[in-house]
């Protein structure tokens, strides 16, 4: 019996000979003039964790947001369990045993987790048995998948992980066999990521089928059983995840050789420009996201902060760029800079030299409706350079972004286009052309690479460290640990609001900047 | 100010309150599904005047209240067609559509009946009836004991006066219109069409993975909009006065959509709002009452603003935040 | 990536959308028994055949042009300013007050007093509910209409309780003084031999609307702070991290468009009635929204579309003189152009964007 699955490519969860749980046959799909999935076809064994990789952009989501009902395919046929299954919408999907766990949950933030879970799997017209039914029902399965939660709890009062719990009861809730989740460890630590494939390989165990959408190698490997590569709307390959290796997949990826090192020189740190104490911030709802923070940057280095999404880089880039207020203090090359007064905006910041590449690009850094040029001085306009009396200097403007955007490769160079018309990797370029052609003694770069394909990726790094050999200072706060790892010149790993330690990068590695990450310490847990 | 002339004015609250509380709870429908309906003025106007056109042509009261409920749907589909199927902007919609209204009601009302932009007078079945519930002194009462009216109810003890005055004697719209309040509340809060529709207003994505039409959803609500509307313009026209004139919403869609933040967006406190500005409408025509009240010369023009200036305070969040349904206003696009 | 090229955003929907008006309108012109064609050529020849019908014209224009600029203004900071009535109206009382304040010696001092006096009120009317947007979030759209009944209030409590002369029945200020009326377009084409009617009421400050738009898109799209303006009318938090003051841009933005509403007093209190009356406005505030749509929130689209909106009021006022169809057509045709242009764009803009798509394809079919 062994043998017979492992020759027919079965896994483990999986009846021998039974069709597969999701055929696709020939699936396109266009938004306008985009051609996002080009005749796709897949198949998926009954009781597998199958994972789909690709760049971003390469159609993986559309195509699975196709399998889910939400957006409706141009061509090709659905097969579920053998059987050609018609999904015009969610509800259909829902009927043919698929949930889906999307990147950006889809949760009724001031509805109670019971409300939640229930929406659209109602009983009857009326709530009260309803209501009392699955709660019971619930806490069943909560008890069966480990994944308590509280189900009179707020959404919006619970904390990511236990959203994203909420929406995987929410599709075993409705019976759900095959679940698929979008990018789902994005949010996660490394510890709760682990959890989460120990209770996805749990639920393949029990015969279900899972996709796993991710941009991360690691976690294909670590997880899958079988994976799919997306590049430009198609399907490039399936392969076995035993028979296959990160470096083989990243070039499936994107087509050629692709280097996941970064070759840099050794630093050779100056005078510190970047002096930060006891740096404290409490948000609008009176938590804490800053409790003490103290770093240091000096002249030629780059300090890398890791640590999972939300656990303060966003509100120590913030502050530092002028966006958010804060106590404590701050000194650039020596001097105090004001964290709560008239001058503790993102206008004063680049006037003492700090320049920002902002985590969001697309809801900070740039004006997704104005022109490339415009974008070229956003955040820049009150220079007098920019301007003849009381008019801007339009004319001025457009030639100088027109060398920019040769010299840092932004492609189409046409300085009239509109931001939004841009991939996000050349998006990205204008905004690092806009900061970086500053000539800043600081630079603040958040998530340089969200977002954008590997062939920019290299390019976008090697600015980086050709700014820092130059011999400005530069604070990188990234999501992706391989970048911090690959650029850094020191590490400060962030978890809740404070620095939990530095760390050299030749001398560490993943699993011990991971723990630091989940707030462990050598001394044990905080 | 005795006991006989406050409860005239609470009579008269009732009743100028009544269209707005069925207009308000239009509203609430409406935003609370994550629509914005700044049109509920044009909705009450045409129902205005295509009820009491037809309520004189046909002599019918009840013809007239559905000619008007169906004018209010066709105004509300338009709505909808342009904020949910098109999804344009919803707020350049509504004042679109309460231009339409100004304009086609005198319109057809001079091509019609000829009588400069109004309807003939409604006399008879033509018009909604005061309801004399039992034991009431009402006109009937009047009638067969040959006496007057006002003359009887002077007699009458304060119980019974206040029973024959203010709870009895009005027009069914008004009931209904009361006993509107907790059914929105209990399909709100207590029915699976509620349970979607609140979550349609905050999340539109949510409810549309979860495999329910958030198209669908929107147009029920834009529906019971188009009812609600309805039954407030017939009232106007047909109960509160006798007959179409022009504009004569005169602001009342803009005071409801007022008395709906200042519920912030719940049945219950909107019936609070709505018989709040119902009593500043009634003082407003009852200056002997304000002068007897006020020791100070109160401009009417003061009164007649009052509900937009506490609005205004709501807004400001001096009184506690209103917080508007969270999808409100938005069109629902499937992210790209 | 864009779908239509330029021209057909600019251009092509908006016309399309204006013809699908203007053909609704004709059938409401059928529906109450009269004749469309007829009723247009009226229309036409009432607004533009005559330069006493031009003199009319231009005088709605006006107001219109001082509407839409103020709607357009807030509008590219992404304030929905539905207040510019209220504003106007707040700008007729200012007006007046400079007006009554003086015996003025001569126009020339009036108009500029005038004008500081109606855009200061009309701002002043703008200030509270962009103080309140930017402070305490309160949403513009319903403090603005809520401050157009207040200021209606306003005005009604003034014109009754404190500017009515003594002994007159008419809820109406006393007339200026001679030396603030403006010169009629008459009085100023006539220094150039131009022959223009002597009794319509388009005065100098059709000249001054002319100037605003020119003022208004030098600001817009040429100052730092209307680069700043229009950043934050596109994306709140991109303008955070520029270090742009959102307090600032909707204060600021919102001042200026209260000011331009309230200047439109100079053409329809100072200029024509030269006394200030209840309901002077007349659904200019309004009509302003529209021709911003229309006009695409840019001045020269606003010149074309407030001079369009001038001919529909002029032209229906003849049809209600010639012809047994109410006034209130304009209302009619104003809401459906508002419908059509505003709220239905997608409607029309849909089908067209599918065409150039389809030919786009076919075009690259046949590259390939």
């Amino acid at each position: 019996m062994k043998d017979l699955a492992d020759t027919s490519g079965q896994p483990p969860g999986a009846a021998p000979n039974a069709p597969p749980a999701i055929e696709l046959r020939g699936i396109s799909k266009a938004f306008g003039p985009v051609q996002a999935n080009k005749d796709i076809s897949l198949s998926v064994a009954k009781g597998a964790i199958h994972g789909i990789i690709g760049e971003n952009g390469a159609g993986k989501s559309t195509l699975m947001s196709i399998l889910y009902g939400f957006y409706k395919a141009d061509r090709g046929e659905i097969l579920i369990n053998g059987q050609v299954t018609q999904i015009p919408d969610s509800q259909a999907a829902i009927a043919a045993g698929i949930g889906m766990v999307f990147q950006h949950f889809k949760l009724v933030e001031n509805f109670t987790v019971l409300e939640n879970v229930v929406l659209g799997a109602e009983e009857g017209a009326l709530l009260r048995t309803t209501m009392s039914n699955a709660r019971k029902h619930l806490t069943e399965i909560a008890e069966e998948y480990e994944m308590n939660v509280d189900p009179d709890a707020v959404i919006e009062e619970i904390g990511v992980g236990q959203q994203q719990r909420v929406e995987i009861l929410k599709s075993l809730y409705r019976n759900a066999e095959i679940l698929i989740l979008d990018e789902p460890t994005g949010v996660l630590t490394p510890a709760e990521a682990d959890h989460l494939f120990r209770i996805l390989r749990g639920l393949r165990d029990e015969g279900k089928t899972i996709i796993l959408i991710t941009h991360k190698l690691r976690e294909i490997m670590d997880v899958t059983d079988t994976v799919s590569v997306m590049r430009r709307g198609q399907m490039t390959a399936t392969v076995k995840t035993a028979e296959t290796s990160p470096e083989e997949l990243a070039e499936l990826m994107v087509g050629r050789k692709v280097l996941l090192r970064v070759d840099k020189k050794p630093a050779q740190p100056g005078a510190t420009v970047l002096k930060v104490e006891d740096l404290r911030v409490v948000d609008e709802d009176k938590v804490q996201r800053l409790k003490g923070v103290s770093l240091e940057v000096r002249a030629g280095e780059i300090l890398g902060i890791a640590g999972v999404a939300g656990n303060g880089q966003s509100e120590l880039l913030n502050v530092l760029g002028g966006i958010t207020r804060a106590t404590g203090s701050v000194q650039i090359n020596g001097q105090e800079i004001d964290l709560t007064g008239k001058y503790s905006d993102g206008r004063s910041r680049r006037e003492r030299s700090i320049a920002h590449v902002p985590e969001d690009r697309q809801r900070a850094g740039l004006i997704m409706d104005f022109a490339a040029w415009e974008n070229m001085v956003f955040g820049y306009q009150w220079d007098p350079a920019l301007n003849k009396g009381w008019l801007m200097d339009n004319a001025g403007i457009k030639a100088e972004t027109e060398g920019k955007m040769e010299r840092f490769d932004v492609r189409p160079p046409n300085p009239q286009l509109a931001a939004k018309s841009f991939s996000g990797g050349n998006q990205q370029k204008i905004v690092l052309a806009r900061e970086i052609e500053r000539n800043p003694d600081l630079l603040l770069v958040g998530q340089p690479t969200r977002g954008v394909d590997i062939g920019a990726i290299e390019f976008i790094h090697q600015q980086i460290i050709n700014l820092r050999d130059a011999g400005k200072a530069i604070l990188l706060v990234s999501v992706e640990l391989d970048e911090i790892m690959g650029l850094s010149d020191r590490i400060a790993v962030m978890f809740d609001g404070q620095i939990m330690g530095e760390r050299l990068p030749g001398e560490t590695n993943e699993g011990e900047l991971g723990l630091l990450m989940a707030g462990v310490t050598n001394g044990g847990s905080t | 100010m005795d006991f006989s002339t406050l409860i005239q004015v609470l009579d008269s609250t009732l009743r100028l309150a009544t269209p707005l509380l069925l207009a308000c709870l239009a509203g609430l429908f409406s935003e609370r599904s994550g629509i914005f309906d700044i049109g509920l003025e044009a909705k009450m106007l045409i129902s205005a005047f295509f009820s009491a056109a037809f309520a004189y042509t046909t002599g019918s009261v009840w013809l007239g209240l559905l000619a008007g409920i169906a004018a209010s749907m066709v105004f509300a589909f338009i709505h909808g067609l342009a904020s949910i199927t098109f999804r344009g902007n919803q707020l350049i919609s509504g004042v679109a559509l309460n231009f339409l209204a100004s304009g086609m009601t005198v319109l057809i009302a001079q091509s019609w009946f000829s009588q400069g932009g109004r309807t003939p007078s409604l006399i008879g079945g033509a018009r909604f009836e005061g309801l004399e519930l039992p034991f009431a002194i009402g006109p009937t009462d009047a009638a067969a004991a040959g006496r007057p009216l006002s003359q009887m109810l002077a007699e009458a003890g304060p119980l019974q006066l206040f029973y024959s005055e203010l709870i009895s004697g009005h027009s069914i719209l008004v009931y209904i219109a009361l006993a509107a309040v907790p059914a929105t509340w209990w399909i709100l809060f207590r029915t699976r069409f509620g349970l979607r529709l609140r979550a349609v207003g905050e999340n539109p994505a949510a409810v549309d993975t979860a495999g329910i039409s958030v198209v669908g959803l929107r147009y029920a609500a834009i529906g019971i909009v188009g009812i609600l509307c309805g039954l407030a313009g017939a009232y106007l026209a047909t109960g509160l006065q006798a007959g179409f004139v022009k504009d004569m919403t005169a602001g009342r869609g803009y005071i409801a959509l007022a008395a709906l933040i200042f519920a912030k967006w719940r049945p219950w406190h909107a019936l609070g709002a709505c018989m709040l500005f119902g009593l500043l409408q009634a003082l407003a025509l009852r200056t002997d009452v304000v002068e007897a009240l006020f020791p100070f010369k109160m401009p009417v023009q003061l009164l007649d603003s009052m509900p937009y200036i506490l609005t205004v305070v709501i807004l400001a969040g001096f009184v506690g935040k209103a917080i508007p349904p969270r999808a409100g206003g938005q069109p629902y696009v499937k992210e790209r | 990536m864009d779908v239509m090229p330029k021209w057909a955003d600019v251009v092509l929907v908006p016309v399309v959308s204006l013809l699908l008006a203007m053909v609704i309108s004709a059938l409401v012109i059928l529906g109450i028994g009269e004749d469309p064609w007829a009723a247009l050529k009226l229309m036409v020849q009432g607004s533009f055949g005559s330069t006493y019908g031009w003199g009319y014209t231009l005088f709605y224009a006006t107001n219109f042009i001082f509407t839409g600029l103020a709607f357009a203004v807030a509008s590219h900071a992404s304030m929905f300013n539905i207040g510019a009535e209220g504003q106007a109206t707040l700008g007729g009382l200012g007006v007046a007050l400079v007006c009554l304040m003086l015996p003025w010696p001569h126009w020339t001092l009036a108009l500029p007093a005038a004008m500081v006096g109606g855009a200061l009120f009309g701002a002043a009317w703008a200030f509270l509910p962009a103080w309140l947007a930017a402070k305490r979030g309160s949403h513009i759209v319903i403090t603005t209409i809520m401050f157009n009944f207040i200021g209606a209030a306003v005005l009604n409590y003034m014109l009754v309780n404190v500017m009515r002369p003594a002994g007159s029945m008419d809820p109406a200020s006393a007339k200026f003084p001679d030396g603030s009326n403006l010169p009629s377009l008459h009085d100023i084409l006539a220094i150039v031999g131009i022959p223009f009617s002597k009794s319509a009421p388009a005065n100098l400050a059709f000249i001054i609307a002319l100037i605003a738009c020119l003022l208004v898109w030098l600001l817009i799209w040429r100052t730092r702070f209307g680069f700043e303006l229009r950043a934050y009318g596109k994306s709140e938090s991109a303008a955070v991290y520029a270090g742009i003051s959102p307090t600032k841009i909707i204060v600021i933005a919102m001042l200026i468009s209260g000011g331009l509403a309230g200047m439109m007093a100079v053409n329809n209190v100072m200029g024509e009635a030269e006394r200030l009356v209840l309901n002077s406005v007349e659904g200019a505030g309004f009509i302003g929204i529209a021709v911003a749509l229309m006009g695409r929130n840019h001045p020269l689209g606003i010149l074309i579309s407030a001079i369009l909106f001038g001919f529909l009021y002029q032209g229906g006022a003849e049809l209600a003189l010639w012809m047994s169809i109410p006034r209130e057509l304009i209302v009619v045709i104003q809401g459906l152009v508002i419908l059509f242009t505003g709220a239905l764009d997608n409607m029309v803009r849909m089908p067209i964007e599918k065409i150039f798509l389809a030919i786009r394809r076919s075009k690259q079919a046949a590259g390939e």
